[in-house]
């Protein structure tokens, strides 16, 4: 017998139409494993117990007065770098510990207005920074497949309420990779959409460019579901595009046959763990037998692709978080001393190390004097990798590549070498750079049961192929249906 | 300071008069309560994004068009990064290195003629909040209203060589963005505010010597002023054998000299970068076309045409098309009666007298109008039509200005109809002739100037209404006789 | 490359963060093995290459001139660390 908590998004949506169970009997179940997980998971910053149950309540309402919809009455979790009105918003930060957002980010908006119910805001990497969620500022999360390991990051906490069935779905968000690379340390779907796809108002700005909002879920059409849900154009965010949304989990039907899938040479590299390059090409083979066609290709400016993310993302970051100053919201230090020590303190107080960190190796990029040969240069080869992507999509529909080097490491294991823990993203961060969309599901495990993720990279707007991909993919093998054990 | 040549570049900060802010739905109104024209994105709260004001960048085109600009079809935002508590981002939205405006000429008139001053660019900016000092004296007050309004920034070479040409560019400037009705030109107020680069060279040298930038000069006087005392405090250096800093100094009106800003010994590295949250500002050849289309007639050519149609001296030209809401309103009083010259030193002296006292030239454009301009053509009417003279003209003038009554209704109201009756007239003059004999002797004896004392009494006894032109003619024969 | 501690002082003011001297040696290091790291840029040839600022292939999006926020409610302000009623309130800015 399921317990409620573990369905999946369309499961529990079925039941929910056929008026078997309610939003609310289903978000107390939800809850109640939050509550009783947490101190073996601490994947939450903030629960909402009592906005969720009012939420449900309202969801039930609306059923009984002849709405559906997919998401009606699903209990979500939202990363903590969204905005949600009237809720504790931190981006995992000190800077920001007692910020109460006073609106709703769009992607927020869209959730509640397809009556999905927010059970509360999940821990992430401070400001989105980083691979692990260590550099959260509030808790570490473990990841439920082995508690002495990390849940990925940045969205770590959005991976592993996922994957420790704390909520049915979460939103997270990708920079370098962190929606995707969680999403494979923890054995769930995630995606990370076509940039401009998802709407980035109300979404703590870390990267401009490079910042998009994505699902996660169990399955991919829960993770269909969701995108359906919060993708469209918004006029308040001015990157975001005009285009129409289709209905994602609409034509699922798991067919692959004729589908060109490029594998790149690059993303098969010394120093990657055997056991995810096994798994990978297994999943690969499992293609061909689905009837697609497997091509060796390359993207040659793979190599490039960490220094130049970590120019921008690091050059556009230190800019965004210029307005935690003390002054209109969040933390103040030292105001007694000036107006120069209130500025120097409250920063030095409120960013982490990693941050800081970031917030330096920027504003370097785009001093005087460096500006031509470090930011100008990244944006470059920015240039050249999105052409890398373009040139193998004149001849490909779907890229395919393992989500990240290695399985989830240790707590602690690379905190000592920042860039060590830079150059974990190689597999995710390309996608970021070229705009394109990406999305990971487990394609095994390795001996110490640690999931690995398969990643699908498509051409812009066309999430629908890679979803197609990837369920067709799923509904061929078991990994999905592993549950994590008992916490 | 004559050894040297001053060599000026002007940067003006012009607010545009949009409705909304530049990159929010914020009022973009000046004179609301503090920070209640404030939103997520003016006020920097994270999450925020901007999007762009379309009017904003017709504006942008309509400055540009009118000096002469060439408009760039693709410009990009930039951002400018700094720590200042009106800056709530820690970036300001500007543009750097493609503005959407390259080029253009201000003409202005100079002692030695006219001469055109080129510029530079102009680009778009969203412009900070404000800083107040508190009453306490230990802190600062921060009202982000402000924040966000649309800015022009129009960038002169350094192609101005005094105090005086520096006075001429901006009232030209100022009145050019007047006449597009894009932005109201207030310094006082803080919507047209024009900092100074500054420095000298020995006449002959092609070099360029230090330059240093003038601030917070909130007036046209204040900014002639300012420039006045730094070339000479330069020349002093240099004279004396010192060299020159290249600082930001602030004017001080008070001390009238210019010092330098304590704040600035931190130098500004604005780390300029593509703004990401704003997508190639594309405009098109159609979009051009259209805003030139609509483009009023501007400063020069209204004052030229005001020469050559209406045969107005250059001097009257000037003071009439300086605002275009005053030289719509001349317009409209000569359309109404054709008699040019009078109808200028009307407005020239009278209507602008009231309009300066009432402070009515504070509006980008007067609608209240101490007379109507119908009405006063009606007035010229009838002084050309000899119902008044001139000097009864003036009283009329300003019954109506009190009262609103039409000067027909003034002049029959109050019996001030002139009289141009030679009877009546001649009748009054025997009067007075009879009643000053000794003096009339003595005016027939040579003594000129008593002719005064005669039209005087004359005026008097007939309450100032007698016909000047007939009493003169009349009273001549009548002593003559 | 390898930075020196006087460019990392004079980046932490420009990016306003007070760093204690343990901080400053440690982002002198950490910062030069990255930007080593990232010397390979150097080596490839990006000549004639544009810049891309947008991954996105539009040009600017637009709003109408229309006033489309109410007053702003207090809300807007509850989250200041200081005020004096409506304004913020912040240590005095000497000019």
């Amino acid at each position: 017998m399921t317990e409620l908590q573990q369905l999946t998004i369309e499961q529990a949506a079925a039941r929910l139409a056929a008026k078997e169970i309610s939003a609310v009997e289903l978000t107390r179940a939800v809850l109640e494993r939050i509550h009783a997980t947490e101190p073996s998971l601490s994947s939450f910053i903030t629960v909402t117990d009592d906005i969720a149950l009012a939420q449900a309540a309202a969801a039930d309402q609306r059923r009984a007065g002849g709405e559906s919809g997919p998401l009606l009455g699903i209990p979500v979790g939202i990363k903590d770098i969204i905005l949600t009105q009237g809720i504790r918003t931190t981006a995992g930060s000190k800077i920001l510990g007692n910020f109460i957002a006073p609106y709703d980010a769009t992607v927020t908006r869209k959730l509640l207005d397809a009556g999905a119910v927010c059970v509360g805001k999940l821990n992430c990497d401070e400001f989105a920074m980083g691979s692990s969620t260590e550099n959260s500022a509030y808790q570490v999360t473990r990841n439920p497949w082995d508690r002495e390991r990390v849940p990925g990051g940045s969205s770590g906490g959005s991976a592993s309420a996922v994957a420790g069935q704390q909520c049915l779905g979460t939103l997270g968000t990708d920079t370098g990779g962190s929606i995707r690379q969680p999403a494979a340390c923890c054995g769930i779907v995630g995606i990370k959409p076509t940039y401009g796809r998802v709407s980035r108002y109300g979404v703590i700005a870390y990267a401009s460019s490079l910042d998009q909002v994505g699902p996660m879920a169990r399955t991919v059409t829960g993770c269909a579901h969701m995108l359906g849900v919060i993708a469209g154009h918004d006029p308040r965010d001015s990157t975001s595009v005009n285009r129409s949304v289709p209905t994602y989990a609409a034509g699922l039907d798991g067919s692959v046959r004729g589908l060109r899938i490029g594998i790149p040479r690059e993303y098969f590299v010394e120093g990657m763990d055997p056991q995810v390059e096994e798994a990978v090409r297994a999943a690969v083979r499992v293609f061909e037998q689905l009837g697609a066609q497997v091509t060796q290709v390359s993207l040659p400016h793979t190599e490039y692709a960490i220094p130049a993310y970590y120019l921008i993302a690091t050059a556009e970051a230190s800019s965004n978080l210029a307005r935690y100053d003390g002054i209109k919201y969040g933390l103040r230090e030292a105001e007694s001393a000036g107006l120069l020590a209130m500025y120097q303190r409250t920063r030095a107080a409120g960013f982490g190390t990693e941050v800081k960190r970031r917030i330096m190796l920027g504003t370097y990029a785009l001093s005087a004097g460096y500006y031509d040969a470090y930011y100008v240069k990244a944006q470059k080869v920015r240039t050249l990798i999105r052409r890398d992507f373009e040139q193998v999509f004149f001849a490909q529909d779907v890229i395919m590549t393992p989500t990240a080097p290695t399985t989830a490491f240790r707590i602690g294991e690379k905190t000592a070498d920042p860039l060590q823990m830079y150059l974990s993203d190689i597999f995710t961060i390309s996608i970021n750079l070229a705009g394109v969309p990406g999305l990971s599901l487990p394609c095994g495990f390795d001996v110490a049961g640690l999931p690995i993720g398969l990643q699908i990279v498509g051409r812009p707007f066309e999430e629908e192929r890679v979803f197609q991909a990837a369920y067709a993919y799923e509904q061929a093998t078991e990994w999905h249906k592993r549950a994590v054990p008992d916490l | 300071m004559t050894s040297y040549e001053p060599v000026i570049g002007l940067e003006v900060h012009a607010e545009l008069l949009t409705e909304s802010k530049v990159f929010c739905g914020c009022s973009a109104k000046f004179g609301a309560p503090p920070n209640q024209n404030t939103c997520p994105v003016c006020l920097a709260m994270p999450g925020s994004l901007p999007v762009l004001n379309r009017r904003a960048v017709e504006f942008a085109l309509r400055a540009g068009l009118a000096v002469r600009c060439e408009i760039a079809l693709q410009s990009r935002w930039a951002r400018k990064n700094y720590f200042y508590p009106d800056l709530p981002k820690g970036y300001q939205i500007s543009q750097y290195e493609l503005p959407i405006c390259v080029g253009g000429v201000i003409d202005i008139e100079t002692d030695a003629g006219p001469k055109a001053v080129r510029l530079t660019r102009i680009h778009m900016e969203e412009d900070t909040g404000k800083n107040i000092h508190d009453a306490h004296g230990d802190a600062s007050l921060v009202d982000f209203n402000r924040c966000g309004v649309p800015l022009l920034e129009i960038v002169s070479e350094p192609e101005i060589r005094s105090a005086a040409e520096a006075g001429a560019y901006l009232r030209k400037l100022r009145a050019i963005l007047q006449y597009l009705e894009i932005c109201d030109g207030n310094m006082e107020e803080g919507s047209f505010r024009c900092d100074a680069n500054v420095s000298i060279r020995k006449r002959g040298a092609t070099e360029f010597g230090t330059k240093v930038e003038i601030k917070n000069m909130n007036s046209f006087r204040n900014v002639e002023r300012a420039i006045e005392y730094e070339l000479s405090r330069q020349a002093q250096v240099l004279d004396e054998g010192g060299r020159l800093v290249q600082e930001t100094r602030l004017w001080d009106p008070d001390r009238e000299v210019t010092r330098p800003m304590r704040s600035k010994e931190f130098a500004h590295d604005y780390r300029y970068f593509p703004e990401p949250d704003l997508l190639t500002l594309a405009v098109t050849d159609d979009w051009i076309a259209a805003v030139r289309q609509v483009l009023p007639e501007l400063p020069d050519a209204r004052r030229q045409r005001f020469v050559t149609q209406y045969g107005l001296p250059a001097y009257d030209a000037e003071v009439l098309t300086m605002r275009k809401d005053v030289a719509d309103y001349y317009e409209e009083a000569v359309r109404r009666y054709r008699n040019p010259k009078a109808l200028s030193n009307w407005v020239m002296g009278d209507v602008l007298r009231i309009i300066k006292e009432r402070k009515l030239d504070a509006a980008l454009v007067i609608h209240d109008w101490p007379v109507a301009p119908e009405r006063l053509a009606a007035l010229v009417e009838l002084i050309d039509a000899g119902e008044i003279s001139g000097k009864i003209a003036k009283s009329v003038f300003e019954e109506m200005v009190n009262t609103g009554k039409t000067p027909v209704d003034i002049v029959a109201e109050q019996g001030l109809t002139q009289i141009s009756d030679d009877t009546a007239i001649i009748t009054a003059i025997d009067q007075v002739l009879a009643a000053n004999p000794s003096k009339v002797s003595e005016y027939r004896a040579g003594k000129d100037k008593l002719f005064g004392f005669f039209v005087g009494q004359v005026m008097k006894e007939t309450q100032g209404k007698a016909n000047p032109q007939k009493l003169n003619e009349l009273l001549k024969g009548k002593l003559s006789a | 490359m390898a930075l020196s501690r006087d460019e990392v002082r004079h980046i932490g003011l420009l990016a306003r963060l007070e760093l204690s001297a343990a901080e400053e040696a440690a982002f002198t290091e950490q910062l030069g093995h990255i930007l080593e790291h990232f010397e390979k840029l150097g080596a490839l040839d990006v000549a004639g290459v544009e810049p891309t600022s947008h991954v996105v292939d539009m040009t600017a999006a637009y709003r109408d001139d229309v006033v489309t926020n109410p007053p702003a409610p207090e809300v807007l302000r509850s989250n200041a660390p200081a005020r004096d009623e409506n304004f913020f309130k912040v240590p005095k800015i000497i000019e």
